[in-house]
């Protein structure tokens, strides 16, 4: 059966019909999850998508983080199951502690709404698995608050373990080493600025999202069978 | 119990971009201020404790700054107590 798939929804979430959307499209099936759900069910993965959590008060994904909802997320996260968070929800998996860092503001202090050249550097988390590394994918960018940072130790770490697993082609936020995205040390939970659902249609300017998606959903569907997990 | 007020400071650590500081900065001697320089942006916060006495009131700011007000990634803090 298709991967199910749960996407998060907190108060100011406004990404969620899109992610669903780009899900279905690529034949999974999608479930919203409100924020003060405890049990997430038979969900094999689940994707925390961009907005505005609790209007970023205080800062973005500081409040989200005590949601209910996020003692389930951690434990299919600890449980090796696939997370993925797109844009705020990067920033709320970053303020979780699933991932490493920070997101601060953009250089220049400017909000940045545009599409932006990726290239697969690594493909050991559940969104790049089976890419090959170089691969540019068109994805579009949308946050004020996606500015990449962490301790140098910390970016030396990521780097040697290959889980920068995107980066931007031209930096258009000031994001350290031109990170785009990072994983966890088992590559399950993966955070990214760009938006992969609004790069899921020649409308929109770009099918290249579908191809990280693709791989999300291949990496879900393998969770489901002992023999995936071992191969 | 007794009640103190508690002052949190968060500032951003050295090294991570500051830009509405910088902006401010920008803009000082347009308006001048030529002589001012090193502007810092922060939040600053202040809420009740109830705590037995100030050690246990700071502990408990201490440990709020720690897990919520501030990212330590990011940020440090300091707080201030005042019996109420």
């Amino acid at each position: 059966m298709a991967p199910l798939v749960g996407v998060v929804v907190f108060p100011g979430t406004n990404c969620e019909h899109d992610v669903v959307e780009a899900l279905e499209l690529l034949g999974a099936r999608a479930r919203l999850v409100w924020h003060a759900e405890r049990d997430l069910g038979d969900i094999d993965a689940v994707v925390v998508p961009g907005g505005f959590a609790h209007g970023d008060a205080l800062r973005p994904g500081a409040i989200a983080r005590f949601a209910p909802v996020m003692g389930a997320v951690a434990d299919m996260a600890a449980a090796g199951a696939p997370v993925l968070g797109i844009c705020n929800g990067f920033q709320v998996l970053t303020e979780a502690h699933l991932l490493p860092g920070a997101l601060q503001k953009n250089r220049g202090l400017s909000f940045v709404c545009r599409m932006t050249e990726l290239e697969v550097v690594s493909e050991r988390s559940v969104l790049t698995a089976g890419l090959q590394p170089g691969l540019r994918l068109a994805v579009p960018v949308n946050h004020f608050e996606g500015n990449y940072t962490a301790p140098p130790e910390v970016l030396d770490q990521l780097e040697a373990e290959g889980r920068v697993v995107l980066r931007y082609v031209a930096n258009p936020n000031g994001s350290a080493r031109d990170i785009a995205g990072i994983c966890s040390p088992g590559g399950n939970v993966v955070g990214l600025m760009p938006h992969p659902e609004r790069a899921s249609s020649e409308l929109l300017g770009s099918t290249d999202g579908l191809v990280l998606l693709g791989a999300l959903l291949r990496s879900a569907g393998a969770s489901l069978s002992p023999a995936g997990l071992s191969s | 119990m007794p009640v103190y007020e508690a002052f949190v400071e968060v500032q951003l650590r050295a090294g991570i971009a500051d830009p509405q500081g910088a902006t401010i900065e920008r803009a000082l001697p347009a308006l001048g201020f030529p002589t001012v320089g090193g502007v810092r942006a922060g939040k600053s916060f202040r809420f009740r404790v109830e705590a037995a006495d100030e050690v246990q009131a700071r502990g408990t700011a201490e440990a709020l700054a720690d897990r919520l007000l501030a990212n330590p990634v990011m940020e440090r803090f300091s707080v201030g107590i005042v019996p109420l």
